[in-house]
C-alpha cells in the first residue's frame, strides 16, 4: 500500500519535473530563435519559400471555412435576431464576432493542424535522418538555417490569413443575410460600420492573429527539434503539436481578450 | 517549383493579406465613415452624464460633427466636465444648448447640439452654458408614481 503510493507520488513528480525541464528548453529554444533570425532576413529567399508552404497552400482550408463560419453565423444570428425584430443588426453580429474572436482564433486552430503538423514532422524527420546533425557538422547552424525562417515566415502569415478570414467570413455573412434572407443591403453595411470600430475591434483582433502566430510556431517547431528520432517519436511530436497549440491559442485567447476588454 | 514561381505565389498571399487588412479597416469597420479632421475643444458641465462614455458621438441634427473627448468630475461644483471635440469645418453659436440624448429606447448616449441665435461662434477653449442633463429611467419612473400617489391621496382627501 505505502510502496504504491510511494511510486505513484514519485511518478507525478517525476512528469512534473519533466514538464518544467521541457518548458525551460522550449524558451531557450524560442530565445535561440529570436536571436539567430537574422539570417531569415538576409537570405529572405528562405523565408519567402517557407511563406509558400505554410501560408499560400493554406489558404484554400482558412477561406472555404471562412465562408461556412460566416454563412452559419448569418443563419444563426438571423434566427435569434429576428425574434427580437433586429434582423438588421445581424451585420453588426457577424462582423464582430468574426473580427474579434472566430478570424484569429479559428484560423489559428486551423493554422495548427494544417501547417504546425507540416513543420512538426519535417523538422522532426530531418532530425531523425541526421540531416540536422550533418548542418551541424558542416558549421551550419540548424536553428539560424532551418528554424529561424520557418519561424518567421509563420509569424508573417497568421495575420495577413486571419484578416483574410474575416473578410471572407464577413462576405459569406452577407451572401445569406441579403441575397438569401433578404436583410436590407444598406442596413447590412452601416450599421457594421457604425458599431465596428477600428482601434478596439480590428485592431485588437490582429494583435491577437500575431500572438497566435508566434505560439503556433514556436510550439510546432520545438516539438520537431525535440522529437526523438524515431517514427514513433515522430508521430508523437505531431500530436502534441495540435494538442498544445490548441490549448495555448485558447488559453491565451482568454487572457488577450480579458487585456483588451478593459 | 522554382524560385520565381513560388515569389509570385508569395507575393499574391501578401497582397491578398493587406487587401484584406484594409477592407476590414474600410468596408467593415468606421475608419472611413468617422473619421474627423481637425477639432476645436469645448467643455460643457452636465448634473448628470448618465451613460455617456469618452468617445460618444457629438450631434447636430443628427448629423456627426465631433466627439466626447475626456469626461472628469469637477469636484468645486459637483458637476461633470465633459470635452466636446468638434470638426473645425462646424460652427456653433455662444449660446449653443448641449443635451444628452440617448439613441433609441436602449441605445448608446450622445450629445446633441441645439444651435441658438448668438452672432459670436464657440472658439477652442469655450465653455457651454447651456446643457440638458440625461433622462434617467429610474428617476422619471419614481417621479411618475410619485406623482400617482400624491393625486390619489388628495382624491381621497378631497372625498
Amino acid at each position: 500500500m505505502l510502496n504504491r503510493l510511494n511510486r505513484t507520488l514519485r511518478g507525478i513528480g517525476h512528469r512534473v519535473i519533466d514538464r518544467i525541464w521541457r518548458l525551460g528548453r522550449a524558451s531557450r529554444f524560442f530565445l535561440s530563435t529570436l536571436v539567430l533570425s537574422g539570417e531569415s532576413f538576409r537570405r529572405l529567399h528562405l523565408t519567402i519559400r517557407e511563406m509558400y508552404f505554410t501560408g499560400v497552400l493554406s489558404l484554400i482550408i482558412i477561406m472555404v471555412s471562412a465562408l461556412f463560419v460566416g454563412m452559419v453565423l448569418g443563419l444563426q444570428g438571423y434566427n435569434t435576431l429576428q425574434k427580437y425584430g433586429s434582423s438588421d443588426a445581424i451585420g453588426v453580429l457577424v462582423a464582430l464576432s468574426l473580427v474579434r474572436e472566430l478570424g484569429p482564433v479559428v484560423t489559428a486552430l486551423l493554422f495548427a493542424g494544417r501547417a504546425g503538423t507540416a513543420i512538426t514532422a519535417e523538422i522532426g524527420l530531418m532530425k531523425a535522418t541526421e540531416q540536422l546533425s550533418a548542418m551541424e557538422m558542416m558549421a551550419v547552424n540548424p536553428i539560424a538555417r532551418v528554424v529561424a525562417p520557418r519561424f518567421w515566415a509563420g509569424v508573417i502569415s497568421m495575420p495577413f490569413l486571419a484578416a483574410l478570414f474575416s473578410m471572407v467570413g464577413v462576405f459569406g455573412g452577407y451572401l445569406v443575410a441579403v441575397p438569401l434572407i433578404g436583410v436590407d443591403e444598406g442596413a447590412f453595411w452601416s450599421q457594421m460600420q457604425s458599431s465596428v470600430d477600428f482601434h478596439e475591434d480590428i485592431v485588437n483582433g490582429v494583435i491577437k492573429s500575431c500572438v497566435f502566430g508566434v505560439v503556433c510556431t514556436i510550439i510546432a517547431l520545438f516539438e520537431g527539434y525535440d522529437a526523438p528520432p524515431t517514427a514513433e517519436g515522430v508521430s508523437r511530436a505531431t500530436t502534441r503539436t495540435v494538442v498544445n497549440s490548441s490549448l495555448a491559442v485558447l488559453g491565451l485567447d482568454f487572457v488577450l481578450t480579458s487585456f483588451m476588454l478593459n | 517549383m522554382d524560385r520565381t514561381t513560388i515569389d509570385l505565389w508569395v507575393g499574391i498571399f501578401v497582397a491578398l493579406g493587406v487587401a484584406a487588412l484594409f477592407g476590414l479597416a474600410m468596408k467593415v469597420g468606421n475608419l472611413t465613415s468617422s473619421q474627423i479632421g481637425a477639432t476645436y475643444n469645448v467643455t460643457a458641465a452636465f448634473e448628470n452624464i448618465g451613460g455617456l462614455k469618452a468617445r460618444a458621438p457629438v450631434k447636430s441634427a443628427g448629423v456627426l460633427v465631433g466627439r466626447v473627448e475626456n469626461i472628469q468630475f469637477d469636484s468645486k461644483t459637483y458637476e461633470a466636465q465633459v470635452t466636446l471635440a468638434i470638426d473645425t469645418h462646424y460652427e456653433f453659436p455662444k449660446d449653443t444648448f448641449a443635451n444628452i440624448y440617448t439613441a433609441g429606447l436602449l441605445g448608446e448616449q450622445y450629445i446633441g447640439l441645439d444651435p441658438g441665435g448668438d452672432e459670436a461662434m464657440l472658439k477652442n477653449g469655450d465653455k457651454i452654458s447651456h446643457t440638458q442633463d440625461a433622462v434617467v429611467l429610474e428617476k422619471l419612473i419614481s417621479q411618475f408614481l410619485y406623482s400617482k400617489a400624491s393625486e390619489t391621496d388628495e382624491k381621497k382627501e378631497s372625498k
